[in-house]
């Protein structure tokens, strides 16, 4: 009777083992499909709202969606280990090259626009730059705030780390004023923050600060003391909204893209289908992005 | 003797000797994993250009010094806060707090050295450095400055608890032996219980220091991650990047094999090797100084 307990415990126990080992290929009980999506920081918010409106609608889908980074979710789809990546910037020529090493071929879909905010303090006066001024700010060239008419404090420059896609596209669209030629570098003394969140925080209540982040991130209390930017002296100086993305007054803004494994098929097409449609392009706008139409 | 005991015997020698061993094969297959990650990226990248002072990697500046010196700027900071807290709170538990009181500190103690360090690094980031750059009148409160004072709280409790064990165990007659010589308390404790405790505090000391350079989350929270050459005094109040947040930070985004991640492992070996020297010089203090107290004390 006891031994007979002990076989069925076992093979409970093996049979659990099982399903846990397998859990990579076996599908939940009720998705018939299961999409992987990994990427962009900025786009998290946006990815994980477009996932929840998605599986309300298609319960036979199920969908994970995670941050890490652009270069994350990208390095991911290079090493065929998600469905779909996210990438606030185009895949880079080497990215590319290395995906078709490893039998991949990335297709590309823009899938919504984002402007990056300038932002700092709200007690710093200063609310207006050019491209250039920004540049010099971030390249160290300007050390002080009253360089570029503003108190006398130190100017604290803070930026998202080396493996987010703004902080690249903030480097070759502003630091580099979007010349290729260009090799302007950030400044050594630039802190480089781990998230969003880092940047806010440090903005919100350090006065020194400068800092740039997806306009979708930036909380209500930081509203207005985001920088109008200016491509030239001349003006106009642009704050960044839906408005000024959609008629590119505002310079820097950009597409967001989402990348799959050759030609998407099945499940993936339609998620894909689905996030170009009008609904879910409403609640791109609802979180602060850019519609692509 | 009968049979069945000496049966189980072999069994458990057997057992404890793979244990014993275990260890040292996962340190050697860990190192030599580090090796082959890592040196391509002397092939890759010129040792001369490994030693500069910019560290940009997607731009291809692989240069690991602003690194090496922001972690040996924070763990020495942490370590000048940890030493003296940490045996100070250690005499005080072992030597002047009454048994009741000790009771009640030593677990709390200990408590603290279980708190999670990304915890810790919530607290550097909402109230750490925002009074420090108040109070000291800096550009930014995220500077090795925060990551020190956060790191020797960590490195506090472990050398507590190791350096309270070592001064307990000083057996008793050296304490009356010194005090019937007419020592008062302070003499006894500075001139006779630590000395005799040495080897267990300088114990104490070696894992706080393995602590604090291998703490990776509160660096990477409190620190603001410049890669600034952090050479003067001064660097203390000023941003650093320290080696094992380059790592935590950047590991997630290169592509397998790629120099930047070869460059990565690379500083996973220093990392390593730093802690072999500090493990293998705090051992042979303890040695010599066990042979100088055996011989001072029979």
């Amino acid at each position: 009777m006891k031994s007979a307990h002990l076989i069925l415990l076992v093979s409970l126990l093996f049979l659990a083992a099982c399903r846990g080992g397998s859990g990579q290929t076996a599908s939940p009980t009720q998705a018939s499909a299961y999409i992987q999506n990994k990427g962009s920081d900025t786009m998290v918010n946006l990815a994980l709202a477009w996932a929840e409106r998605y599986q309300v609608e298609h319960p036979e889908v199920s969908l994970s969606v995670t941050g890490g980074g652009s270069g994350t979710g990208i390095a991911a789809l290079v090493n065929g280990t998600v469905d779909i990546a996210n990438a606030s910037r185009a895949m880079k020529p080497e990215e590319k090259q290395q995906a078709e090493e490893n039998g991949i071929t990335p297709v590309e879909f823009t899938v919504a626009r984002d402007a990056i905010a300038v932002i700092v303090n709200p007690e710093n006066p200063i609310r207006q730059l050019t491209l250039q001024q920004v540049s010099d700010i971030y390249s160290g060239k300007y050390n002080n705030w009253s360089e570029v008419g503003g108190d006398n404090r130190p100017i604290v420059r803070l930026s998202r780390e080396t493996n987010s896609g703004t902080h690249v596209y903030f480097l070759e669209t502003v630091l580099r004023l979007g010349d290729k030629t260009n090799t302007t570098l950030f400044s050594t003394d630039t802190l480089l923050l781990p998230s969003s969140e880092g940047i806010i925080n440090e903005v919100r209540q350090n006065p020194n600060a400068i800092g740039y982040d997806g306009l979708g991130y930036v909380p209500p209390d930081l509203m207005n003391s985001v920088i109008a930017v200016a491509r030239t002296a001349d003006g106009p100086y642009v704050i960044p909204s839906v408005a000024t993305v959609n008629d590119n007054s505002y310079p820097v803004a950009r597409d967001l893209y989402m990348y799959t494994a050759g030609e998407p098929a099945g499940a993936i097409k339609d998620y894909i289908d689905w996030i170009l449609s009008p609904e879910a392009q409403a609640i791109v706008a609802d979180l602060g992005f850019v519609p692509i139409r | 003797m009968d049979k069945s005991l000496n049966w189980q015997e072999t069994i458990i020698t057997a057992v404890v000797k793979t244990c014993g061993y275990s260890a040292i094969v996962f340190v050697l297959l860990i190192f030599f994993f580090l090796l082959r990650e890592g040196l391509p990226a002397l092939a890759e990248v010129k040792l001369g250009d490994l030693l500069t002072t910019r560290w940009y990697p997607i731009e291809n500046h692989f240069g690991i010094l602003p690194l090496l010196t922001g972690s040996l700027i924070v763990t020495v900071g942490a370590m000048l806060i940890a030493i003296p807290f940490g045996i100070g709170t250690a005499v005080f538990l072992s030597e002047i707090a009454p048994r009741w009181l000790r009771e009640i500190l030593k677990p709390l103690v200990e408590l603290l050295g279980g708190l999670p360090s990304v915890v810790l690094g919530f607290l550097g980031i909402l109230i750490l450095s925002p009074f420090l750059r108040v109070f000291l009148d800096l550009p930014t409160g995220l500077t090795a400055l925060a990551g020190a004072l956060l790191l020797g709280g960590i490195a506090v409790p472990t050398t507590v608890s190791i350096a309270e064990d070592a001064l307990d165990a000083v057996p008793q007659s050296y304490r009356e032996g010194a005090l019937a010589l007419g020592a008062t308390k302070w003499q006894t404790i500075w001139r006779v219980t630590l000395p005799a405790a040495r080897s267990g505090v300088l114990t104490a000391l070696m894992l706080g220091i393995g602590r604090t350079i291998g703490e990776t989350m509160t660096v990477m929270m409190v620190t603001g991650n410049a890669p600034v050459m952090a050479v003067k005094l001064t660097s203390i109040f000023s941003p650093v990047r320290t080696m094992t947040a380059t790592i935590a930070a950047e590991m997630g985004e290169v592509a397998n094999g790629s120099t930047h991640y070869h460059v990565l492992f690379f500083i996973g070996l220093v990392l390593f090797l730093i802690s072999l020297a500090v493990n293998i010089t705090a051992s042979s203090v303890v040695f010599k100084s066990r042979k100088r107290s055996e011989r001072v004390l029979s």
